[in-house]
């Protein structure tokens, strides 16, 4: 079949000789990909900064398709289901997920402890084989793919995996009061659905902070956001104290990652050195720009063992963190709600649809931002072969 | 350390030893007397319900069969129900994960080991390729193609600079030799 194949650091081929998936399982179903999207975590895999990321492995985490097969043990999933598959796997049955928490659970990734089982994320999350591909091993069938409603576009549906759910995540523990003022650092597709979701909890102001023009232009259109470009600051934390009163945001929200810009220091000793997990400023800056007692959000991802940021600030600012992976599956309910009516149309993000064959040009456009890319989309040869 | 604590507790003892505890809670002065149930942050995150204290029992989907090399996290007893069957550890890169993985996830060791790896990983990926008559090909597998197409300017200014970094670098060495040369002569 036809799959991505990562190479190394900055190299992807789209490799037509990959082994089609088997059921491993009794839970397992294997799925037929009908639609693709690369997420800025792959960027973290394609730039090499998440350990035990293996050549060979095929990425993509975000991803609908048919049910091909299943297990013997799959109740729920019918051969023929057109299905959105949620991110994370979950078991459904461990304390973790129990409680929701299925971005945490505890037996699907025996690589790390820290991470819980994601599809097509090095082994540091599971060793999974992901949906950058023609076909795709969903194991724990039964718990988390979710029939796509009626009526609900393709595209809205394949944001459902990921982005829609993180960035309202990402909003809601931030622990929003009404006339809040929120800040949202990152304008990618997770920073622009944490923006516009910061508005259904009663912020009273929500500020975007990127130096990508064209992303920020579309913040301001999509995420009703005010935005600005720290390209044009000395200091955002100066910026951003003195656009609050002196005061600070009530809520910082992290949507960049270890993959951030606008600090040398940051980027010698994390990409430079590895001395620490990438690039943590827009961190460095959401913990700076908080008030005392304000609360931070942290959504991005960062790999592990460390990373430099003022943990003395937040100590002495009492600042609460809440972070964490979106546990999807929590979510879908809520987020078919707001999608269905209307309220919210995330597929207007998704910036470009290639075919899976180009699967390379797509990650280094995502990569460096070109053609003022926002989300792509990558549809495979066989997607549209017969889909209720 | 040979004999070191974490070798010498016995496993699954949390619950035991909490069970106890509460049971002689009424010779613990004030116990629980301040437990509030919404002092908890990690609402509506999690849904709370006690499950974190029944952690020994929980009902476990059948095991996957392990028949292939699956690296586990020392900070568990064991692989996990389900897990991933991509590319399982091989070669060079392949010993060093296994390396990698005689340490915790919170040390240096584990993930150092585990980036240089992914490194060697990279060259053994090369290596591969031509022994299968497969050439590196980056202008689609770098992307240079979409940078073409989308980003000319920077491209070229990149390869120009890069090209000029290449010939400065090998005129230096060449000085370098040459200098070597006379000084050998003398
Ligand atoms: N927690 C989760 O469940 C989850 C899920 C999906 C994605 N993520 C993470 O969210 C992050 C964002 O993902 P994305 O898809 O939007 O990626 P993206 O790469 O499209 O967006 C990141 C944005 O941050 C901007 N940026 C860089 N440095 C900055 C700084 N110092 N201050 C402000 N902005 C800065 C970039 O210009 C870019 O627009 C990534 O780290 C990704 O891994 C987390
Ligand atoms: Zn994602
Ligand atoms: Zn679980």
């Amino acid at each position: 079949m036809l799959a991505m194949n990562f190479r190394g650091p900055f190299q992807i081929r789209a490799d037509r000789n990959r082994p089609e998936p088997e059921i491993k399982h009794p839970n397992d179903a294997i799925v037929r990909v009908t639609r693709s999207l690369i997420c800025g975590s792959d960027l973290h895999l394609y730039h090499g900064l998440v350990p035990d990321t293996r050549v060979g492995m095929t990425f993509g985490h975000e991803f609908t398709g048919v049910v091909e097969e299943v297990g013997s043990g799959v109740q729920k999933l019918k051969v023929g289901d057109h299905v959105l598959v949620p991110f994370n796997i979950a078991c459904g049955s461990c304390p973790h997920c129990k409680q929701e928490l299925y971005g945490n659970c505890h037996e699907s990734n025996p690589e790390a402890t820290a991470v819980g089982g994601f599809f097509g994320y090095a082994h540091t999350g599971g060793g999974y084989d992901g949906g950058q591909a023609e076909y795709v091993r969903v194991p724990y069938a039964d718990v988390s793919p979710t029939k796509i409603p009626e009526g609900m576009d393709l595209e809205n549906a394949v944001l459902l995996t990921d982005v829609v759910p993180t960035g309202y995540q990402a909003a809601e523990q931030a622990g929003i009061q009404k006339g809040d003022t929120v800040v949202v650092f990152g304008a990618g597709p997770v920073g622009l659905l944490a923006a516009r979701f910061a508005w259904f909890f009663g912020a009273g102001r929500v500020i975007v902070i990127d130096h990508l023009e064209y992303r920020l232009e579309f913040a301001r259109k999509f995420s009703l956001a005010e935005a600005y470009n720290f390209k044009e600051m000395n200091d955002p934390v100066l910026f951003l104290k003195k656009a609050t009163d002196w005061f600070g945001a009530d809520v910082c929200i992290d949507a960049v990652g270890c993959d951030a810009t606008g600090s040398a220091l940051q980027n010698i000793t994390g990409k430079g050195l590895l001395l620490q997990a990438g690039n943590a400023t827009a961190l460095h800056w959401a913990i700076n720009s908080l008030k005392k007692g304000g609360i931070l959000s942290i959504i991005g991802v960062y790999g592990p063992p460390w990373n430099l940021v003022s943990v003395g600030s937040l100590m002495n600012k009492g600042i609460t963190v809440r972070a964490n992976q979106a546990s999807v599956k929590r979510l879908l309910p809520k987020m078919i709600d707001h999608i269905m009516s209307g309220r919210i149309n995330p597929k207007e993000i998704i910036t470009h649809r290639l075919p899976l064959e180009e699967v390379p040009d797509a990650y280094r456009m995502f990569s460096k931002k070109l053609d003022n890319m926002i989300k792509p989309l990558l549809i495979p040869p066989r997607a549209n072969a017969s889909f209720a | 350390m040979k004999n070191a604590l974490e070798n010498r507790i016995e496993a699954l003892q949390d619950r035991i030893i909490a069970q106890r505890n509460m049971e002689r809670a009424d010779e613990i002065p004030g116990w629980g007397m301040d437990a509030d149930p919404e002092n908890d942050p990690t609402y509506p995150m999690k849904h709370s319900n006690g499950a974190d204290h029944q952690r020994l029992n929980y009902e476990k989907a059948p095991q996957q069969p392990l028949d292939m090399e699956i690296l586990h996290s020392i900070e568990r007893p064991g692989v996990t129900r389900v897990f991933g069957t991509s590319t399982p550890p091989s070669g060079l890169s392949g010993a060093i994960r296994r390396y990698a993985y005689k340490y915790s996830e919170a040390t240096a060791t584990h993930w150092m080991s585990l980036i240089l790896a992914d490194r060697v990983n990279a060259v053994e990926g090369k290596l591969d390729d031509l022994r299968r008559g497969v050439l590196p090909n980056p202008w689609v597998e770098r992307g240079w193609r979409a940078e073409w197409k989308h980003n000319r300017s920077g491209f070229i200014q990149n390869v120009a600079t890069t090209a000029l970094l290449l010939t400065a670098g090998i005129m230096l060495m060449k000085r370098k030799n040459r200098r070597k040369q006379l000084l050998s002569k003398r």
